[in-house]
């Protein structure tokens, strides 16, 4: 079974996106706030990361930056998963090494699912 | 001297003052102060020499100079404060709505994933009567997600942050696309879509995913207000048959989109305002409450923003042509393309999905 980290402060968004990905087969580790999904990716090295970027302690840049200089983890492709849609966002997080920028309002939990799969098929 | 000069600009900081409320130079305040103010000195100079030149009695000149440097004074700074407070309104009308857009989004995001999680039936079926008010409830999210997306674009417009994008792509490929999209509601609808190309069509130098926002908006309504021409037929013999026409060419150095439609049309009286914001045409809001007003604003600031035009052709009864045109693309190689391709996959290469918005 595969394992997502998704670094989001939203309970309810947790909750669905951990409920979907779950009954299609994979295992959903939660983190509430940057410094949590730091830890948690170091530790856990999961398959892949879907990060929020408005978030408590670190916000996705800080994680994005932390994640892509560690050699343990700079691997990890990580989805952008964000309301935040403004093209500056966009162009920085696609330069910082980002797999894949979703803006959550414009996508349904089967698009963010057909997403997941696509890109861990990628490797 | 120059430098004197210099150093007051730099002081007043005018550029810096203007930008904060994203005004034109010319209904700036710091700006309009400084021009109220060389006014009043040139004023003051003019009496002087004028009552010299006169042989006017020294006192009586320099009261008069004073009196109307404070008239001046006065009337200048009630006017730079009118303007202060009109642009500082406008930069906080403006901002509120981004922030509340923003804050909108998270909850409808919630309340859209978890209605698709009870309709997927995972957490089980759902009875035939639940399924029709979770159609319902779909439906409303999905236009208020609409509204406040359209909100987000018009405030990103009004504080100049609408940042477009110079790409070419193919009009072709995005009205076609776009058919498709539309497959559904033009069904439901009775309205037929057809795209129809004259000779090659250039390839469009533009924001792709911005000039989709405009296609949308302008298939959209044609599909709509076809639908209340239909419905307001006298009887059935009498109902139109939906058509929608996306005709597409190339002429000089520019690609011609136009949108046709044999719906209600719009009243001579309301045409001139039909790009306002918020503004709907009166036969439109008789037969429906629905709609923000914000679609064609928006269609025409992307338009002319990205270097065209926009207009339409419309007699009421019968039907509207809105028709935009677009640079077209120049030939050097597009440096941007496969960036850009990223970021709009719809109609693009669909391996490159790296970027949904």
């Amino acid at each position: 079974m595969k394992n997502i980290l998704f670094i989001e402060d939203e309970a309810v968004m947790q909750k669905a996106v951990s409920e979907f990905l779950g009954v299609h087969g994979y295992n959903v580790i939660s983190a509430l706030d940057g410094d949590l999904g730091i830890n948690a990716a170091k530790s856990q090295k999961p398959d892949l990361i879907l990060l929020d970027i408005i978030l408590p302690k670190k916000d996705g840049f800080d994680v994005l930056k932390e994640l892509k200089e560690d050699e343990a983890t700079k691997s990890i492709p990580i989805i952008v998963l964000t309301n935040l849609s403004q093209m500056n966002d966009v162009s920085k997080m696609m330069e910082m090494g980002v797999t894949t920028y979703l803006v959550k309002s414009d996508q349904s939990l089967r698009d963010i699912l057909a997403i997941v799969q696509k890109t861990l098929e990628e490797g | 001297m120059k430098n004197f000069f210099k150093d007051i600009i730099r002081q007043l900081d005018i550029i810096g003052q203007c930008g904060k409320y994203n005004v034109p130079l010319r209904q700036c305040p710091q700006f309009l102060f400084l021009i109220m103010g060389i006014i009043t000195v040139a004023a003051m100079l003019a009496v002087y020499f004028i009552g010299l030149y006169y042989n006017g009695d020294p006192e009586k000149i320099a009261l008069v100079v004073i009196a109307l440097a404070t008239a001046m004074m006065v009337l200048s700074f009630i006017i730079v404060h009118s303007f202060e407070q009109l642009a500082e309104t406008s930069r906080l009308k403006t901002e509120f709505i981004s922030i509340v857009s923003h804050q909108i989004r998270s909850p409808l995001t919630n309340l859209k994933w978890i209605v698709e999680i009870l309709t997927s039936g995972i957490l089980g079926k759902t009875e035939n009567k639940q399924s029709e008010y979770f159609k319902i409830l779909k439906e409303n999210l999905e236009r208020m997600q609409k509204l406040v997306s359209e909100l987000l674009t018009v405030s990103r417009i009004e504080a100049t942050k609408l940042i477009l994008k110079k790409e070419n792509f193919s009009m072709e490929n995005l009205a076609r696309d776009l058919v498709s999209e539309f497959a559904p509601i033009s069904k439901s609808s009775h309205v037929e879509i057809k795209v129809i190309t004259e000779g090659k069509v250039p390839k469009v130098c533009g924001d792709p995913f911005q000039v989709l926002q405009v296609v949308e908006n302008l298939v959209y309504n044609a599909i709509r207000y076809i639908g209340f021409a239909t419905d307001n037929a006298d009887n059935a013999a009498n109902a139109k048959h939906g058509e929608v026409e996306i005709r597409l060419y190339g002429k000089g150095k520019y690609v011609y989109c136009q949108v046709k439609d044999n719906g209600i049309g719009i009243p001579k009286e309301d045409q001139k305002y039909i790009f306002q914001k918020f503004f709907r045409a009166e036969n439109v809001r008789r037969y429906q409450t629905s709609g923000s007003g914000l679609g064609l604003y928006i269609a025409k600031n992307i338009v002319e923003r990205s270097g065209g035009k926009i207009g339409f052709l419309s007699r009421e009864g019968e039907g509207t042509t809105f028709w935009f045109r677009l640079p077209a693309a120049s030939n050097h190689k597009d440096k941007t393309a496969n960036k850009i391709q990223k970021i709009n996959p719809k109609f693009n290469d669909k391996q490159n999905q790296n970027i949904k918005s």
